[in-house]
């Protein structure tokens, strides 16, 4: 017997041990995330998936779906939530869109679109951050980084090298390369690693290839993510062309 | 038909892009200039504002010419847009907070490639460059904003035409880009 729970009003079927998320993604209804990745552990940092549950506000790829759950994803109080948590994120780093490579395939860019935010609307940070291009195919743009950890999950749990990590608390959190000069071209990365192709943002880009796909005929130049998925979803055409 | 507006338009930080996107609504313009006066734009290169119902602010907030400008036109005018990305979040011209002004001037003026007389420019006609580019909400209180680097011209008559006519604003998905 199927079990299932209502999101925005719509019966949705889960198995034992599923999240909201994993249920919602297996059911085809899109709840907007950044540091969710299917392939991954969930990590309930971006907080870009929350959803009501009866007044209380949860991040849906934390939450253990269970029977007759009433879940509000679609809501205008939480489209407002949703677009907050971006603002934060958007004036926290330095997110140039018509300077960077990534704009069009920009998970980041797209859940913003998704939301509809028009603006940053928070007084920026403007950071001042480096850029990491010691490796020869794989550039890192800290400015652009929002700490999702998917490409310290990925080192970790898929390519078994643990080439990054977060160190540091609170506004001091950022990203670290394990290699004896920091750098990651002194690191056992390589292009080919799971880690090189999750980043949900322009912070670890692919060089030599910026601009192969002109802007106009990326990923989420004309339709929305909730339509077309995330980047790097299995099966999308875009993304086996970006990666090798 | 609507009483005629009377519309403003300036460009502080910004390379003049978004006022190229404007005049990209081409025959739309007729319709425009039928329901609106133009006050102080670079259109008309009229430089003094009247009282207006509407400007339209491209780019960011660069130097005390900029501050004064902006503040003028928050005075002076009813609805103030944030149009296009430098005026909604500093753009291009706000990577440059990377580094402290003085680096940017010396590499620019001192240091850079193929400088005949390197020296840092200081005119007293040329206004104070601020230590930092801001987004012009972070000076003023802003009432509308159209990103993008430009904004489209159909996202820009989108924005016009619903303002003119009262409707609520509603961009289509491909109207609202940042890039």
């Amino acid at each position: 017997m199927s079990r299932t729970f209502r999101l925005d009003g719509r019966e949705i079927p889960f198995a034992p041990g599923q999240t909201i998320m994993d249920a919602a993604l297996a059911a085809g209804v899109y709840i907007p995330h950044l540091c969710h990745n299917p392939e991954f552990a969930p990590h309930g940092s971006c907080r870009v998936c929350v959803v009501d549950i009866g007044g209380r506000q949860v991040s849906a790829c934390t939450a253990a779906a269970s029977e007759g759950l009433e879940v509000d994803s679609a809501s205008e109080m939480i489209q407002a939530t949703r677009r907050a948590i971006l603002q934060m994120l958007f004036v926290e780093g330095n997110h140039v869109c018509p300077a960077c490579e990534k704009s069009g395939d920009c998970q980041l860019q797209a859940v913003a679109y998704y939301v509809g935010m028009l603006t940053p609307h928070f007084t920026h940070f403007f950071p001042r951050r480096s850029i990491d291009a010691s490796h020869p195919d794989v550039i890192i743009d800290f400015n652009r980084c929002i700490l999702c950890e998917l490409c310290v999950r990925a080192s970790r749990d898929h390519d078994g090298k643990r080439v990054f990590a977060i160190s540091g608390r609170g506004l001091d959190s950022h990203l670290v390369i394990e290699s004896p000069s920091g750098k990651l071209g002194d690191s056992a990365f390589a292009k080919e690693d799971k880690a090189a192709q999750v980043c949900p943002t322009g912070a670890i880009l692919p060089k030599h290839r910026g601009y192969e796909t002109p802007i106009g005929r990326r990923l989420y130049d004309r339709e929305p993510i909730s339509i077309v998925g995330d980047t790097r979803a299995p099966g999308n055409r875009q993304s086996a062309r970006e990666v090798d | 038909m609507a009483a005629r507006i009377r519309v403003a338009t300036a460009s502080l930080c910004g390379c003049f892009g978004c006022h190229m996107s404007l005049l990209d609504i081409d025959e739309r313009f007729l319709d425009l200039v039928e329901r609106v006066d133009l006050d102080r734009t670079p259109l008309t290169d009229i430089k003094t504002f009247g009282d207006c119902d509407l400007a339209l602010v491209e780019g960011g907030v660069a130097n005390v010419e900029n501050v004064e400008v902006l503040l003028e036109i928050r005075r002076r005018c009813k609805i103030l847009v944030a149009f296009g990305a430098c005026a909604v979040n500093g753009g291009i011209p706000a990577m440059r907070n990377q580094v402290s002004l003085g680096e940017c001037l010396r590499e620019s003026y001192m240091n850079g490639i193929g400088l005949e007389r390197p020296g840092i420019p200081n005119d007293p006609e040329i206004p104070l460059l601020l230590d930092r580019v801001h987004p012009i909400h972070e000076v003023v209180a802003v009432d509308h904003v159209l990103p993008g680097c430009p904004p489209s011209a159909d996202a820009i008559w989108t924005f016009l035409s619903a303002l003119l006519d009262g409707r609520p604003i509603d961009y289509a998905y491909t109207q609202i880009h940042y890039d």
